[in-house]
């Protein structure tokens, strides 16, 4: 399991947990939860904020953020 | 007798909520403010039928009724208090089809109030390019109740939409969510508590945290039972119940909903590898706003040029229609000017406002807050801080306007305060003017050092915005915490209708809120300027008669002359000489004291109050620079050396000096607090820099 901000451009896995002490409930309501699936569509330079799709809504958050949301990454068993 | 109902629509942002609004209402529509908040209020009106007519409140856009925002407590707090003259008799919930499962999330918690409501699916003429496909009929069942598709692209949809409103008594108000089954221990005692209240009701004025009419929140906050659970406990249930939502939601549209994602053409990934780019995404951004600047500055000239000579024939044409006296004065040279300087900023604001809202409307904005988000966030501006800070080099009031986009109230804070830095198109007569007598016209490797001057001018405002920006950074609390989160919303064709509207209603708020203040302190100047006490005042004809022969000079120079004399001895006059000691030290005299007062005008006035001051025609830039030029200070030397050339400029870069920008900063933060705090800041900033300019280079 990594970080969301390790996620390389175009790589796709799936939320396992959140900080969610920390991170707002807007993320989960976004869809941000634990089993939906995410990608990592573009970077802006410095590599942050980040944009992603998760279970298709379209979101940026920075990176401070990509941190606290643990993901496992597809085909990595 | 006509039945008159309440209806609020409420939606996610970037849903076409505002879209549904328009329809609706069309031009039967006013924008206010909630009281002492700085939320939009948007309220409007529609006939339904014969014999029912809706007032249609358009609630601020949010993503749940868990609020983290202003906008998004307005939403609660209404909802909730049903003693409220706005409380809706059926609230109209807009979803965008292509995300109608997060959108629903916001249903499911409007539909558990136990409030009439009513499902909207917009954009449903993008069904069929997505590959989308909808059983109304399942989707009514499970959702319980009516559920329209609508189009405001192809303005279908409308008329059903009125015709399920006037029913709205038909419609079935029971929850749809079992809150119990998040903590059934929880909220069973809480149900015991309050047999009779809507569980879902208690549960929102637990978690939160807005002005809910005390008395019920007293109720539960004194019942021990919910006072043990703790905050974190409490988010956690929260999030639960989120969940536990989402799951429910997904069963629906397991049954009514499918997408065939093969059929989705993705213009989106087309555009956003362009418009994000590493480096063509700057540049595609850099040569947007070149654009828009230049529209701002050089198109809207031709009516600003000719608004402003209107006004001055209008005034002309009043002092000869009516018969001379302080009457007349007070209209032609208060009244009449105060309007023209309402007026005058109108094509700018529209220009503005019409490129804003494209950029709104087509999805582009928020790309732009990708791309500056990292560099800006350093010193607490946003993103979105970009379009109000280059918009500012044309003029700070439609840039101050355009902060409403930052949702962020720090962020917004912040971008307001240091917006007025930027070098607005009314500095530049008063640097032409000062570069042409104090910088010499010499070429250094080619470059021209007044062009060279005036670029450093320019480049000083930025500066100087940034590095206030980052100081209050420092210095501010944060009100709310709000987490960066954005959505990137679809690109769409920008509807005329909604750009039209939004011009309309900025155009017309500035005029109304802004233009009375600028109207009352307009006749507050001329006031100051065309009268004064004493005696020297009132004989200054005849001190002039009597200090030259009649016939040594022209009837305009004799004129020239009085009118030089009483503005000396105006009230505006005695303030300018009352603050010589105090802007001495920065190389000035008494008269560049009194244009600095006039300039709250406009800055622009600097250079006509000085023609008035030199007793030589306004019209003539040439003379007035001679003049200037000629200028003695009491000891013998040139009043408009490089050191007092310079130190003004630098005085005129920094300081608050514009009576428009501050109303309309009172506008916009709804207090007189921040334009106070603004005015006496940026002034000494503008005081030292100046003081130490001249004490430099003297």
């Amino acid at each position: 399991m990594i970080s969301l901000d390790q996620l390389a451009i175009g790589q796709k896995a799936i939320i396992k947990s959140i900080e969610t002490d920390v991170l707002p409930l807007k993320l989960i309501e976004m869809g941000c939860l634990p089993g939906n699936e995410v990608s990592l569509l573009y970077l802006a330079p410095f590599h942050d904020p980040l944009y992603l799709n998760v279970d298709e809504t379209h979101l940026v958050i920075r990176k401070e953020v990509a941190r606290c949301i643990m993901v496992k990454p597809f085909g990595d068993d | 007798m006509i039945n008159n109902i309440n209806v609020a629509l409420i939606g996610n942002p970037n849903t076409g909520k505002t879209s549904v609004f328009n329809a609706l209402t069309g031009l039967n529509q006013k924008v206010g403010n909630y009281p002492g908040i700085t939320v939009e209020k948007k309220q409007g009106s529609c006939r339904l039928d014969r014999g029912t007519k809706a007032r249609i409140l358009d609630l601020p856009g949010t993503y749940s009724l868990n609020a983290s925002s202003n906008d998004e407590s307005v939403v609660v707090e209404l909802l909730l208090n049903k003693n409220d003259l706005d409380f809706p008799d059926v609230t109209v919930v807009v979803t965008d089809v292509e995300n109608l499962k997060r959108n629903l999330l916001l249903f499911t918690q409007i539909k558990d109030l136990e409030i009439p409501t009513v499902l909207v699916i917009n954009m449903s003429d993008q069904m069929r390019r997505k590959g989308i496909k909808i059983d109304l009929e399942k989707l009514e069942e499970l959702l319980e109740t009516r559920v329209i598709l609508i189009s405001t692209r192809l303005k279908t949809g409308i008329d059903q939409l009125k015709q399920v409103l006037v029913s709205y008594r038909k419609l079935n108000t029971t929850p749809l969510f079992d809150l119990t089954t998040i903590d059934e221990p929880y909220f069973e005692s809480l149900r015991k508590a309050f047999p009779d209240q809507s569980l879902f009701k208690l549960w929102l004025v637990i978690t939160q945290d807005v002005n809910f009419t005390k008395l019920e929140r007293q109720k539960v906050a004194n019942s021990t039972e919910f006072k043990t659970q703790s905050k974190s406990y409490l988010k956690k249930l929260q999030q639960r119940e989120t969940i536990k939502r989402y799951q429910t939601i997904n069963r629906t549209l397991k049954e009514a909903y499918t997408v065939n994602r093969e059929e989705a053409k993705d213009l989106r990934s087309k555009l956003d590898n362009l418009l994000i780019h590493k480096f063509w995404g700057y540049v595609i951004f850099f040569m947007i706003l070149l654009s828009i600047f230049q529209a701002i500055f050089d198109w809207s000239s031709i009516p600003m040029d000719f608004i402003d000579s209107s006004f001055a024939q209008l005034s002309k044409w009043t002092k000869q229609q009516l018969p001379p006296g302080v009457f007349t004065d007070l209209i032609a040279e208060g009244v009449i000017s105060g309007l023209g300087g309402i007026v005058i900023f109108i094509p700018q604001i529209v220009f503005l406002f019409m490129f804003i809202s494209i950029l709104e409307e087509t999805g582009y904005m928020s790309r732009v807050v990708f791309l500056m988000d990292r560099g800006l966030r350093k010193f607490g501006l946003s993103g979105k801080s970009v379009v109000p800070l280059i918009s500012g080099t044309a003029c700070a009031i439609p840039a101050v306007m355009a902060t409403r986009n930052i949702e962020n109230w720090k962020e917004r804070l912040i971008t307001i305060l240091v917006v007025p830095f930027t070098t607005c198109s009314a500095r530049i007569p008063v640097y032409m003017i000062l570069i042409s007598l104090v910088i010499p016209d010499d070429r250094f490797l080619g470059i021209n050092y007044q062009g060279l001057t005036l670029m450093g001018l320019y480049f000083l405002g930025f500066l100087m915005a940034i590095l206030f920006a980052s100081i209050l950074n420092g210095f501010m609390k944060t009100r709310n915490k709000s987490y960066f989160v954005v959505e990137m919303p679809n690109y769409k064709l920008p509807l005329l209708k909604n750009v039209a509207l939004t011009v309309w209603e900025k155009t017309r708020s500035f005029v109304t809120e802004a233009g009375k203040i600028i109207l009352a302190i307009s006749v507050l100047l001329w006031f100051m300027a065309s009268f004064g006490p004493g005696k020297n005042f009132a004989d200054a004809e005849e001190t002039i008669s009597q200090q030259y022969a009649p016939q040594s000079m022209s009837k305009t120079e004799f004129e020239n002359k009085v009118a030089s004399v009483r503005l000396e001895n105006s009230y505006i006059g005695i303030l300018g000489k009352t603050l010589e000691p105090l802007i001495r030290p920065l190389g000035y005299d008494w008269k560049i004291g009194i244009a600095l007062i006039s300039s709250f005008a406009a800055r622009e006035v600097f250079v006509g109050t000085l023609a008035t001051l030199y007793s030589v025609d306004q019209g003539e830039t040439e003379t007035i620079k001679k003049r200037m030029g000629r200028e003695l200070r009491s000891d013998g030397t040139l009043l408009f050396n490089t050191a007092t050339g310079v130190s003004i400029m630098i005085f005129y870069a920094f300081a608050m000096q514009c009576m428009s920008t501050l109303a309309i900063v009172k506008k916009e933060t709804n207090s007189w607090k921040w334009p106070v705090i603004q005015l006496f800041s940026m002034s000494i900033i503008a005081y030292i820099a100046a003081l130490i300019t001249y004490q430099i280079l003297k």
